[in-house]
């Protein structure tokens, strides 16, 4: 298979496999089959296209011209590959992971579930291996919209109200600022494609370009760059493994991935830094930072504080593109992977406790350690990986973003990172040490709703499928930290 | 002034038909007098046609050899179109008219109103209740 | 070959002696066939002319063969071309899907005179949009007019209220072409000529300037009636609502693009250099209206609960975003007009149509009776769903392509403003639109209601247009070719 081939086929394959997915819904284990089997000859064809990669090649596709002089054209370049390695990567972690979830809480409708989720993969696809702004822009709409109906996927009030505000801000940011920043680029530079060193260089004026950064920042939704921030926190009413999809596999990495690739590749990292319009986006990447740290401090919920850890987490690698230099940039990349290898692991878990017990409150999980020690424990190691400690492979990406930031000799935004980290410690760890050292509370006085029978052996742990994969993508944490290198390797072209 | 008046009388009648005409339309509730009104205004627009294409002391154009002054027909052709046109569209309004009358028994426009948004409450109404349903 | 140099007059005479043979056509499918006949070989018809034009430019016919200044002429070019497209392309599409949705909607005795009204209709659109003869277009306006009033009442089985609407119809209807007319008469006045392309020389060449900006005030103001401009489009949502679903459907996508063509060739191939009112007009007046329709129209569509009269205000928006382009006076915003032309009648047509199959099988339209629909009709949903997408301006989708060109057009001019409230004013779409997808598919159908998804004669047209909807949004090199030739035409006067 050649490697324009096996690049069609990472966008082509998902779909097939939701066309198979529809017609063995009848059957759950058929189609369950179809799911893995899909998403594991997925994860190989990308693996396959990394050597090229790694190589130097950079094997490209013009599909079909859509419009005079804009056509849907794909080119792997490195940064797309370290996404679609790790968005089909984690596919498989999460597929299954959905078994077991779905499967445990007994949802309905698990055909359209499965069958989404593949359009979600073939759209992030689509986003990493893009070969233009358009076709970046055309797959980002798909992804927001196929990931829709599995937000709204309970189907009660509160699903259809969360998942009203995720379409409302991810489509009203794209349509309403990205798409009339895309335009501008176009009109201005006449090419949308994405080019090493950038293509506005000399073509926006100077004073406007601030401007078409913000419409280009805020625009790409999925970053969640406050105030554009609010749909993460609500999309949190959707299944564990639909939050593991937005948070780490596909929506926010799509984001964040997007932001990098504007910053990279249409505006130039040299360019950007030199005209200093990436100033504000500092100020604003590093209040959402703090602000969403310290909001995930104030929330009980699980999964509420993860998703403002999210926020957080997103607006280092925003504030990493802003900096635009060498560090900053690699170590933004470098986060994207390890920030959704340890945010998967922390949702998995979530989900896994809420499998297990029905618990959602932190302040409900006292003693939970106890009678699920391999979630925690895999919690624990995914919320340490996030918050940079060695040997786990957030350190790697943390470390660049603050050597890029002393790079610019900017203080404050060493500052700022230490701080969050700081702030990460105290709102991931409590929840690590109420599991493992607080007793648990007398069943007499377990809040109400929540009591769940006595266990017999001391040990009540979610369905295998559930506890598993967390305690895959934990391992994964160490084993990044050793194979950071690589990944650099295969990032280094972008910023030389 | 007067002679402003005087000189370009047929136009200021056109004016004024026009606007009697247009003023009907809007003012009369029976759906029969707007109809009328209508008429007037088309007959405004007639005759604003054939008397600009109206040469004083002009004849037919009938080429008897003798130099005459001649009216340009070609308005006044193209206004027996559009008398066809209004004589359509007056029997389809009447014909409408009838119709109303038939099945609502009234052709006074404020009734027909409170008929119509009696109808689009009794719709609207529906939602609050429908919704509660499907809780 | 002699057939094709006659295809100008061709495709709107066909159609014309067609209608009264079709009148006498007493058994109702045979009237029915007979119209799709006529229907189609219009279509092919303007799909042989459109690709003449396209290689050759424009086509002029002479009526009777009697010289252009005097005798009527008819003139295709690029720009009438592709609505002389779109009217019959939509016209053959909606046909198939008629036969079905007339038989639930209208009592059958009437069928095959609603046919003859829907073939006069025809007639008078492709009239309008070939004849390059001002008198000549008040006429098929007023036949295409004096139909769509009939087709619009004989909705009246299912709801009476479709008389009233008919009326109000024909009241602002008729003042709209008796504006227009005397427009015509002022210009006749001015010039003495009928011929569009010789008035617009011999206005170059007259001082007398009142007149004719009189004439041109009444043209455009008659022809904002006819194309529903916001503040004159009260009578489109009650017609749209109340006609039967097929003759909404050829309406909406024809019907007000015929009108915005004519807004086109008067503005800028008549009047373009010879009156100094245009560009003024279209600045202080067109721009403001079409921006205050489109979020009026916008707005008004999210409160409605009747969907067709959703879809009703939705196109009072869409034709806010024609003007619009218009107003823009610029070849880019020409050519956005053009192609929102084009792509609006494909998505309208298709949600219309939607609307009908569902009305076909629930017998109602109302939001609240479609709960659940999304399950028990899966397809007609998945049509409506698109449809949707495309009206927001999803990419990959032909509504994308409208917004591009549009935005474009309004950035070429470094109008901000412009831009933030064209895409404010297109996220509202998205309002109206999820309202029905939630309502259709997040929620459970009432209990005992068992609906089969519509029949097939329905449901492939409908996907026929879905598909161009698709189609023309993946390779939109066709669309765009065209509306650039249209626009450089009409345009390129001003220059």
């Amino acid at each position: 298979m050649s490697a324009e081939t096996a690049l069609l086929s990472t966008l082509f394959l998902p779909l097939v496999g939701m066309v198979l997915i529809w017609l063995t819904g009848k059957s759950p284990n058929l189609r369950e089959a179809v799911t893995l089997t899909t998403s594991v000859i997925l994860f190989a064809i990308v693996l396959s296209l990394l050597s090229d990669v790694l190589d130097g090649a950079r094997p490209s596709v013009d599909l079909m011209e859509v419009m005079p002089g804009l056509s849907l054209s794909f080119e792997i370049e490195p940064l797309g590959m370290l996404f679609a390695c790790i968005a089909s990567g984690l596919w498989i972690v999460n597929s299954l992971y959905s078994i077991g979830y779905m499967r445990g809480n007994d949802e309905k409708k698990q055909t359209r579930f499965y069958m989404c989720f593949t359009v979600a993969i073939s759209s992030a696809m689509g986003i990493a291996f893009a070969g233009n702004m358009f076709t970046l822009f055309v797959f980002y709409e798909v992804l927001t919209l196929s990931t829709y109906p599995l937000v709204a996927h309970k189907e009660t009030e509160e699903a259809k109200q969360g998942a009203r505000t995720y379409l409302g801000i991810l489509i009203g940011t794209s349509i309403g600022l990205q798409l009339a920043a895309i335009i501008w680029t176009w009109i201005a530079a006449g090419t949308l494609d994405f080019t090493a060193g950038g293509i506005l260089s000399g073509k926006v004026d100077p004073v406007l370009l601030p401007f078409l950064l913000a419409l280009y920042m805020f625009g790409i939704g999925k970053a969640a760059l406050m105030p554009f921030h609010r749909w993460l926190p609500s999309a949190m009413v959707a299944p564990t493994p639909v939050s593991a999809l937005l948070h780490a596999v596909a929506v926010v990495k799509a984001g964040v991935f997007t932001v990098l690739k504007v910053v990279v590749y249409i505006f130039g990292i040299d360019f950007l830094a030199a005209s200093g319009a990436a100033n504000w986006l500092i100020w604003v990447a590093g209040f959402t930072l703090i602000t969403a740290s310290l909001v995930a401090l104030s929330k009980d919920n699980l999964k509420a504080r993860l998703a403002y850890s999210t926020v957080s987490q997103l607006a280092y690698i925003v504030l990493g593109a802003a900096l635009a230099n060498h560090y900053a940039i690699l170590g933004g990349a470098l986060h994207i992977a390890t920030h959704a290898l340890g945010k998967i692991t922390l949702f998995m878990c979530a989900g896994a406790i809420y499998v297990a017990t029905h618990k959602t409150e932190i302040s409900d999980m006292q003693g939970l350690g106890r009678k699920m020690p391999f979630t925690f424990a895999a919690f624990c190691v995914g919320a340490f990986s996030i918050i940079g400690l060695p040997p786990l492979a957030g350190t790697w990406s943390k470390w660049y973003l603050v050597l890029g930031a002393a790079e610019t000799g900017m203080l404050i935004v060493v500052a700022i990172y230490m701080i969050s980290s700081l702030l990460n410690i105290a709102y991931l760890m409590p929840i690590v040490a109420k599991g493992f050292f607080r007793p648990a509370p007398e069943l007499a006085t377990a809040s109400a709703g929540a009591a769940v029978a006595p266990s017999k052996s001391g040990i009540q742990e979610a369905p295998l499928l559930c506890v598993l994969p967390p305690c895959l993508t934990a391992l994964g944490c160490f084993v990044l930290f050793f194979y950071a290198d690589a990944v650099i390797a295969l990032l280094r072209p972008i910023v030389e | 002034m007067l002679e402003l008046f005087l000189d370009k009388y047929n136009y200021w009648i056109v004016i004024v038909l026009m606007l009697f005409g247009l003023y009907i339309v809007i003012s009369r509730g029976n759906l029969v007098k707007k109809l009328v009104g209508l008429n007037v205004f088309q007959t405004s627009v007639f005759l604003f046609y054939i008397s600009l294409a109206k040469a004083e002391g002009g004849t037919a154009p009938i080429l008897t050899g003798k130099t005459e002054l001649f009216s340009n027909p070609l308005p006044h052709v193209l206004i027996l179109t559009a008398i066809v046109v209004g004589i359509a569209t007056t029997a389809l309004g009447l014909a409408l008219v009838v119709r109303i009358q038939e099945t609502y028994n009234t052709i006074e426009e404020d009734e027909l109103e409170d008929l119509n948004v009696a109808v689009m409450k009794g719709e609207q109404d529906r939602i609050p209740g429908a919704e509660g349903e499907a809780r | 070959m002699i057939a094709a140099e006659h295809l100008p007059v061709l495709q709107v005479v066909g159609p014309l002696l067609a209608a009264p043979i079709c009148s006498v056509l007493r058994i109702r499918n045979l009237a029915w066939f007979f119209t799709l006949i006529v229907s189609v070989g219009a279509f092919l018809c303007s799909l042989l002319l459109l690709q003449t034009v396209m290689e050759s430019g424009p086509i002029s016919y002479e009526l009777g063969g009697w010289m252009a200044p005097l005798g009527i002429e008819y003139r295709v070019d690029a720009s009438n071309g592709i609505v002389l497209l779109i009217i019959s392309g939509i016209s053959s599409v909606v046909l198939p899907f008629a036969k079905r949705s007339f038989e639930a909607e209208v009592p059958e005795k009437l069928h095959s005179l609603l046919y003859t009204a829907y073939i006069l209709c025809l007639t008078g659109l492709l009239g309008i949009t070939a004849t390059a003869d001002a008198f000549n277009v008040f006429v098929f306006l007023e036949i295409s007019s004096l139909s769509t009033y009939v087709l619009v009442a004989a909705g009246s089985s299912i709801d009476r209220r479709a008389l009233t609407a008919a009326y109000n119809y024909l009241i602002l209807g008729t003042i709209g072409a008796t504006f227009f007319v005397i427009g015509i008469g002022l210009l006749y006045m001015a010039t003495g000529s009928l011929n569009m392309a010789d008035i617009a020389v011999r206005l170059g060449t007259i001082a007398e300037i009142r007149t004719v900006d009189v004439a041109f005030a009444f043209i455009v103001v008659g022809l904002a009636l006819k194309l529903a401009l916001f503040p004159l489009h009260t009578w489109l949502p009650n017609a749209y609502t109340h006609a039967p679903s097929a003759v909404t459907a050829f309406l909406a996508a024809t019907a007000t693009k015929a009108a915005v063509y004519l807004m086109l060739r008067f503005s800028f191939t008549v009047f373009g250099t010879g009156s100094g009112l245009l560009a003024p007009m279209a600045g202080t007046v067109g721009i403001p209206l079409a921006l205050a329709g489109m979020f009026a129209g916008s707005i008004a569509a999210i409160y409605q609960y009747n969907l067709k009269r959703m879809l009703a205000y939705s196109s009072v928006a869409q034709i806010g975003y024609m003007v619009l382009g218009f107003g823009l006076l610029s070849v880019t915003g020409v050519m956005a007009t053009t192609l929102h032309l084009f792509n609006h009648a494909l998505m309208k047509g298709a949600l219309f149509m939607a609307l009908g199959c569902v009305f076909v099988r629930i017998r109602s339209v109302h939001i609240a009776d479609l709960s659940g629909i999304g399950r028990q009709m899966p397809w007609t949903m998945a049509a409506f769903v698109i449809g949707g997408l495309s009206l927001i301006g999803v990419p990959m989708t032909v509504g994308f392509i409208s917004k591009w060109y549009l935005i474009s057009a309004a950035l070429e001019q470094e109008a901000w403003w412009l831009v933030a409230l064209i895409v404010a004013s297109s996220l509202l779409a998205v309002i109206y639109i999820w309202r029905v997808i939630e309502a259709a598919y997040l929620k459970a159908p009432p209990p005992g209601r068992a609906v089969a998804e519509a029949p097939l004669s329905m449901l492939i047209p409908t996907w026929v247009l879905v598909g161009a909807n698709i189609y023309f949004g993946v390779d939109a090199d066709f669309t765009v070719s065209v509306a650039r030739a249209a626009a450089e035409g009409l345009v390129g006067v001003m220059q």
